[in-house]
């Protein structure tokens, strides 16, 4: 499965490194060490993440959320003596700021522009929603992918367990736009009948006697605001979902070994497939890699008892004994995984002691990812 | 049984909250604090927000295979025996008993819920499907149901997504009734958020791992929760710790053990025990820095491994919390 290359020949030729995954499972140290790695291959490279670890974040001298990339002090990279030949960018999403920026990329003027950000449904719920973060980190890329100038760019998703959420945020919008709702709100109450059919009249009707004059007018607004982009909205959507099938474009899911992020990341895979996405690999960190499965820990124990003690010999044993249960199961799950989903290729990284908070610890995550470090293997 | 004060205020409420960062094992918790209730003779349901139904497969390994998606209704409320209950909240299915309840004519209702128009509109309206969700699981609270044939539960434990957005969730009402003004969803949806910052009705529980982002992820809930709802986090529990097995002087012993000459069996062994001390030590920290964030101190939970997981597990560590204090 995992070649001796890992990612670098998943990965070569691509534009864009999409992340996806649940929760906790490692994406955001997956996403920043493919971003080190082809950095320092060479390339200009811009990682968008969504919520890094503090000290992490701090490594790459990431202090606050933002809404450009900055460049990564090149002094920082250089790893062991390693140099690092490209540029490293790297941002921390802020999506109520890049849904606001997208919103003054798209309104016609500034009076449009200032109309919606002003709207009470904009302000207070745009960017409190499901799939609101999604949609950011998404526009984000397609904007940075167009204009930004890089060779690459890795973008670490928002932790969901509905890969659809991320994958439909953009076709949601769309949707909603072509769909005759819209006409009908943005048309003058008594037109709207006639322009949409008695039906939508009729439900107007009991949607008013339901959400009371003043929420209807609110969400109306909310709309009529945006009316001026749609056009905007409409290009950008088809232009994103376009993006996602791109060739050059690499989808990798993260999972770690437990049973419970491998149910998800198979479940994940599925949707994918059933969306029409490609999934180009799957990383599958922290498992625990027995290098000697023969290593019996009642000889340890007996081997250690006398320089030891008996106390902490046994403690020993009990510590390897854990940890062969724990390597036993990531096998058996690694196993799992690669019966479920077939084709895509697995690289694994090993269960490393401790955070990964800085370059050095990230490049040796990415020395499993690419190959370098002979992998953990199932 | 134990008297356990911080546990008993934390039960004593119509909806529980649990929170935390994804990953650190909000279901398997929920799970946990939905069989302590329910040992305790209340009527309890966990409801699984913004995913599926884990409960069943987690309760009963025999329930669901690995990677087989939940089946029955997914919308459904399941007995699983004993007291307790769960469910997994489904927007549209929450959308269509909301326009039943309010429309009180079944043939209207149905013409909304069936309208594609209403649909998109729907979709498309910023914080609808949150108002939805956080409205079904207050209806689940109601001492008289409001859903038809459905009998009162005395605990709602929510197994709420990730905090950021748990906090929008438990927000939308107030927005909702702030934007409209009048009219029926503003009055519905002032209800529902008196019933969500009403201390006696509603508590929140954060769940985290002894790792940093998790933590900083719940120390952060907690002022959150403050600032945007006028609450607190009712509790934290620590999950998932591993066993502490060194002290501080083991470590030159097995220091020099390994400088010594060993097998590399034993190598492997000296090298393991030292990196799982490591670990712990990391943990320590994080956990520190838990109990030196939040008022009342945490409850810490043990790593459990997946297939050890069960009811009678499940159980078993509820019988810590129990125990702790």
């Amino acid at each position: 499965m995992s070649g001796p290359e890992g990612l670098g020949k998943l990965l070569e030729g691509r534009r864009i490194c999409i992340c996806v995954g649940a929760g906790g499972v490692g994406k955001t140290t997956t996403a920043a060490a493919i971003g080190l790695e082809l950095a320092c291959g060479g390339q200009k490279v811009a990682v968008v993440t969504i919520d890094p670890a503090r000290r992490l974040a701090g490594a790459l001298g990431l202090d606050q959320l933002d809404n450009e990339p900055r460049l990564v002090d090149p002094d920082r990279l250089g790893v062991g003596g390693v140099e690092c030949r490209g540029e490293l960018w790297a941002m921390m999403l802020d999506p109520k700021r890049t849904f606001d920026e997208l919103i003054g990329r798209l309104a016609p003027d500034e009076r449009a522009r200032e109309e919606v950000l002003s709207n009470r449904i904009y302000r207070e719920l745009s960017s409190a929603v499901a799939g609101s973060q999604e949609f950011t980190a998404i526009a984000k890329l397609y904007e940075l992918d167009r204009e930004g100038g890089y060779d690459a760019i890795v973008l670490d998703t928002p932790p969901s367990r509905n890969a659809l959420d991320f994958i439909q945020a953009p076709a949601h919008l769309t949707q909603f736009f072509e769909g005759r709702a819209l006409r009908a709100l943005l048309a003058p109450t008594s037109l709207a009948s006639r322009v949409v059919g008695r039906g939508t009249g009729l439900m107007f009707g009991v949607l008013r006697r339901l959400t009371g004059v003043d929420l209807l007018g609110e969400i109306g607004g909310f709309f009529q605001s945006l009316s001026g982009m749609l056009e905007g909205f409409g290009e950008r959507a088809a232009g994103v979902a376009e993006l996602l099938r791109d060739p050059a474009t690499a989808v990798v899911l993260v999972s770690s070994a437990e049973r419970q992020p491998i149910d998800e990341a198979i479940a994940f895979a599925r949707e994918l497939d059933r969306a029409g996405m490609r999934l180009t690999g799957v990383v599958v960190n922290r498992m625990h890699v027995d290098l000697d499965q023969r290593s019996d820990p009642d000889e340890v124990e007996s081997a250690l008892a006398g320089e030891l003690g008996e106390r902490l010999a046994g403690r020993v044993a009990d510590n390897l004994r854990d940890f062969q249960a724990l390597a036993g199961r990531d096998r058996l799950e690694a196993q799992r995984l690669e019966r479920e989903l077939g084709d895509p290729p697995i690289v694994y990284v090993p269960h490393l002691a401790g955070d990964v908070h800085d370059v050095a610890s990230l490049g040796r995550v990415a020395g499993y990812l690419f190959g370098a470090v002979p992998g953990a293997r199932g | 049984m134990a008297p356990n004060r911080r546990l008993d205020r934390m039960l004593d409420r119509r909806l529980l909250f649990v929170t935390g960062k994804g990953g650190v094992g909000r279901t398997t918790v929920a799970a946990v604090l939905g069989l302590v209730a329910a040992g305790r003779g209340l009527r309890t349901i966990v409801a699984a927000v913004g995913g599926r139904d884990e409960l069943p497969r987690l309760l009963g390994p025999d329930e669901g295979r690995p990677g087989r998606t939940g089946d029955g209704d997914p919308a459904g409320e399941r007995d699983l025996g004993s007291g307790l209950f769960s469910i997994a909240i489904d927007p549209q299915q929450a959308m269509e008993e909301y326009l039943r309840d309010q429309l009180r004519v079944g043939a209207l209702a149905d013409m909304l819920s069936s309208s594609r128009t209403f649909g998109y509109l729907a979709a498309a309206t910023p914080g609808l499907r949150e108002l939805l969700t956080v409205g079904k699981v207050w209806e689940l609270a109601q001492p008289e149901r409001r859903a038809a044939g459905g009998d009162p539960y005395d605990l709602v434990i929510v197994d709420a997504p990730a905090t950021g957005y748990a906090i929008s969730l438990m927000a939308a009402p107030r927005t909702f009734a702030a934007l409209a003004r009048r009219g029926p969803i503003s009055r519905h949806a002032a209800t529902i958020h008196e019933t969500l910052v009403d201390p006696r009705m509603t508590g929140v529980v954060g769940v985290t791992t002894a790792a940093e982002p998790a933590v900083n992820e719940i120390l952060e809930t907690g002022g959150r929760l403050e600032r945007e709802l006028g609450i607190g986090l009712d509790g934290v529990i620590v999950n998932a710790l591993r066993p502490s097995r060194f002290a501080r002087r083991d470590r030159a012993r097995l220091r020099a053990a390994l400088a010594g000459d060993p097998t590399p069996a034993v190598r492997q062994a000296l090298i393991l025990a030292l990196a799982a001390d490591d670990e712990v030590r990391v943990e320590r920290a994080q956990l520190r820095r838990v109990t030196e964030g939040v008022t009342d101190r945490p409850f810490e939970l043990p790593l459990i491994r997946a297939e050890e997981l069960g009811r009678e597990a499940l159980i078993g560590v509820g019988k810590l919390l129990e125990e702790a204090e």
